[in-house]
């Protein structure tokens, strides 16, 4: 059967013929930015200079409105280098960047997480090893045990960038004021508060761990920082690198420790229901009820002050703050835990190489830090220019030299315990199974 | 909300040219399908004019030249199964028998740790669970629903509605009833399921998270969408019994429940072999409902979504392919038979 008739299949030929060639005519228009070099505010990216029109991608996890700020905290660096920079964010991206390095589409840098997935990427050749200027800036700029996480084998390839801390508890400052509650500064005093509030009624604490693909990481958090808290940085560096078997009787302690609040069924889940309801409470909600009035306590990272809906103040005197998750163990100091992003290169092309130097640099850090809700171990952040009072305490900490500084433990284990087993495990721990058999799963599955 | 269309522009230019590429590829192609043919057929028809003109025997159809043209078609098509499937099937195989990092030969290794680790014989059952349950339910479903509302007032209407599921992705089915099954611990019940519970006096219950119960909730959703294929392809087939038999046997005077096993059911087999097998192949691959509703959490998980975290999250590329080329080896089967089936059927 036939489609067209004889002599419409001319015009239609034509038809087509011509809107494909008219396509392709308006493709050829180029908007070329203007280079302002040589401006006076373009005096700081003096050293970038000599690659006007070069192209640069990066890739990584940050989406929507803090991708837009990350836009915003390199603009001024592509005007006046007339370097531009190719964003792209992907809620998917630990699980396709692996997909895109090894088909060959691998970006020019990424923003990794997981200090795990940059040994993955270094092991099997993929990564650039950072090149001489972005080295001495990143070994001027960050302390060196955040340096540590970004090395393999001896070979710098990541220079962190942001940063986060989670060693905090949230709470509302307005009903601890109301009750007459104090900030616990201690375990001890960690646990009389939660029974003193249990008592009057409202349930102390609420968690929640579901997080799509990554169900379970809130719950590993919480491990970690006891870990760190019952048996000092020793053992948990001994727990990461899997000196020592995961289910060691220390670490069986540690969790079973975490369990005394996570699944006290007096202590949870405000709002939510049981214990059970931690498993598929979403983890951006689970806090929520702090400014309620519901629950009283949530222990998650500085970053859960976005969460917070529009409105809400957070500050020390405000409907919700954080307050330092207390230590245990007096004699193992004051320990905290935290996370962050490492960029690494996988070309090491002169404009790539520049853009990596920049990132570690004074002149971005500030200007991030500027745009709000950013925090980062880069000790050249100068902390006027950091303005919500819970990212100033948590540079404040992270700037602290004597503190005992911890990277996220599952973010550092092989992704196959790290972000699997590990997270899994939780669920399952959380959901009911004991700790002993929970550990011994997730330590047969560590080969 | 502000919309700045000039700053939008890049975009909608950017749609454009996806606009017209589709009409140029797509429009290209159906020419193509049009015109070469025709003038086949036209030549053709000039050279029988010819030939009948001068008193020539009639030319014999030239078959080489047909299979040119069949080759011209079948080219791209063999060229990209090549590309996109035979060959990722043996890397694939290959890869299963390699370690995580797909660097050194571990033979069999990952195919043990499939059927020894406890986690993964876990979603090989719930697999098996998924295969037996989905394709017989959902069938089953099908079949009585396009029976019952065969010839029946409000046909149409009654049918799209057990339709209308197909026309929602496997994700946003796994939404909606992820919405049925919700619960909340205090106040007001959101999810359907918990809210007829309570209201029939009963305590709500966190119902994805209670192992095997919840996979049987998945695989309702699953019946959910799929039962309308069964019902309309059935049904379909129903209507296609030719009306003399169906005369006859009501002359013989048979119940409906023989005119059920002893017309419809023979004369429909086909069909309904043809759903089966459709919807066990569906079923063995069934990936997005396990990761939206429970990501595989509390016991839930598959072999396919299992495949995707292996490979693809946890960085176990062995483990993953060889996930993989089990799920492969469980099609083929089912798809030899569906082949030997419709052999059979030409032949017969």
């Amino acid at each position: 059967m036939a489609v067209f008739t004889r002599p419409r299949q001319a015009f239609v030929i034509a038809g087509v013929l011509g809107l494909a060639l008219s396509a392709t005519a308006c493709g050829t228009g180029d908007d070329k930015k203007s280079n302002n070099a040589g401006s006076a505010e373009c005096a700081a990216y003096d050293k970038y200079e000599g690659h006007d029109g070069k192209k640069v991608s990066i890739y990584a996890s940050i989406r929507d409105a803090e991708a837009d700020l990350l836009r915003n905290s390199w603009k001024s660096f592509e005007d006046c280098t007339g370097i531009e920079i190719d964003y792209e964010g992907n809620a998917e991206f630990e699980a396709q960047l692996p997909v895109r390095v090894d088909g060959g589409n691998a970006p020019d840098l990424a923003f990794v997480p997981q200090p795990g997935l940059v040994k993955r990427f270094a092991d099997a050749g993929k990564l650039k090893s950072l090149g001489a200027d972005t080295k001495t800036m990143a070994e001027q700029n960050l302390p060196a045990d955040w340096l540590k996480y970004g090395t393999v084998n001896g070979t710098l390839y990541g220079v962190p960038l942001g940063a986060n801390v989670k060693s905090f508890v949230w709470y509302s400052p307005k009903l601890f004021k109301e009750k007459g509650w104090t900030v616990p500064t201690s375990w001890d005093d960690l646990i009389k508060l939660s029974d003193t509030i249990a008592a009057s009624g409202i349930k102390p604490w609420c968690a929640g761990i579901e997080s799509g693909d990554a169900t379970g990481w809130p719950a590993t958090d919480w491990i970690e920082d006891v870990i760190l808290r019952t048996q000092g940085p020793e053992v948990y560096d001994q727990w990461t690198t899997h000196a020592i078997p995961f289910n060691d009787p220390r670490i069986v302690d540690a969790v079973n420790r975490a369990g005394t609040i996570l699944k006290n069924e007096k202590y949870m889940n405000g709002g939510f229901g049981g214990v059970k309801s931690i498993g598929t409470t979403a983890f951006g909600e689970a806090g929520l009820p702090v400014t309620t009035g519901k629950c009283a306590m949530h222990r998650q990272a500085s970053f859960y002050a976005n969460q917070f809906p529009e409105g809400t103040k957070v500050a020390e005197d405000g409907d919700a703050f954080a307050f330092y998750f207390p230590a245990i163990d007096t004699a193992k100091g004051k320990p905290v835990l935290g996370a962050g992003e490492f960029v690494v290169g996988y070309t090491d092309r002169p404009e790539v190489q520049a853009v990596q130097t920049y990132l570690a640099s004074a002149e971005y850090v500030n200007s991030r830090a500027k745009l709000g809700n950013w925090v980062t171990a880069n000790n050249k952040l100068d902390i006027a220019n950091v303005a919500s009072p819970i990212d100033k305490l948590s540079v404040q900490i992270l700037q602290d030299k004597s503190g005992i500084f911890r990277f996220d433990g599952s973010d550092l284990m092989p992704a196959a315990v790290g972000a699997g087993t590990f997270w899994k495990g939780m669920v399952e721990w959380i959901n009911g199974k004991d700790t002993a058999s929970v550990l011994q799963g997730i330590e047969s599955s560590w080969k | 909300m502000e919309f700045d269309f000039a700053e939008e522009q890049p975009k909608f230019l950017m749609l454009m040219y996806g606009l017209i590429a589709f009409v140029v590829v797509v429009g290209g192609l159906l020419l193509l399908l049009d015109v070469v043919p025709a003038w086949f057929a036209r030549r053709r028809e000039a050279q029988l004019v010819a030939a009948s003109a001068s008193g020539a025997p009639l030319p014999r159809r030239r078959r080489q030249g047909e299979g040119l043209f069949a080759l011209f078609f079948l080219l791209p098509t063999l060229l990209l199964l090549t590309v996109g499937l035979v060959v990722p099937a043996i890397r694939t195989t290959l890869l299963s028998f390699m370690d995580a990092g797909s660097t050194n030969w571990v033979g069999l290794r990952n195919y043990g740790w499939m059927f020894s680790d406890d986690s993964i014989v876990r979603v090989l059952i719930n697999t098996l669970v998924w295969v037996v349950l989905v394709p017989l339910i959902a069938t089953g479903f099908g079949l009585i629903y396009a029976v019952l509302v065969d010839k029946a007032r409000f046909e149409a209407v009654a049918k799209s509605l057990i339709f209308l599921p197909m026309a929602i992705s496997f994700v946003g089915a796994s939404i909606i009833w992820k919405f049925v099954y919700a619960y909340r611990g205090e106040g007001d019940q959101i999810g359907l399921l918990n809210q007829i519970v309570v209201s029939l006096g009963g305590e709500p219950k966190q119902w994805l998270l209670e192992s095997p119960l919840n996979t049987l909730l998945l695989i309702v959703i699953m019946v959910w969408i799929q039962a309308g294929f069964a019902m309309v392809v059935l049904s379909a087939a129903i209507k296609a019994i030719p009306g003399d038999i169906v005369e006859a046997a009501r002359l013989d005077g048979v119940s409906p429940w023989q005119m059920f096993w002893q017309i419809t059911m023979p004369s429909i087999r086909p069909a309904l072999i043809v759903v089966v097998v459709t919807l066990t192949i569906a079923t063995l691959k069934v990936f997005d409902i396990v990761r939206t509703a429970t990501n595989g959490n509390y016991d839930t998980s598959v072999i396919a979504s299992e495949m995707y975290n292996q490979a693809f999250r946890y960085g176990q590329n062995g483990q993953g392919s060889a996930l993989a080329v089990f799920l492969f080896i469980l099609v083929i089967p089912v798809v030899i038979y569906q082949i030997r089936n419709l052999r059979q059927q030409r032949e017969g």
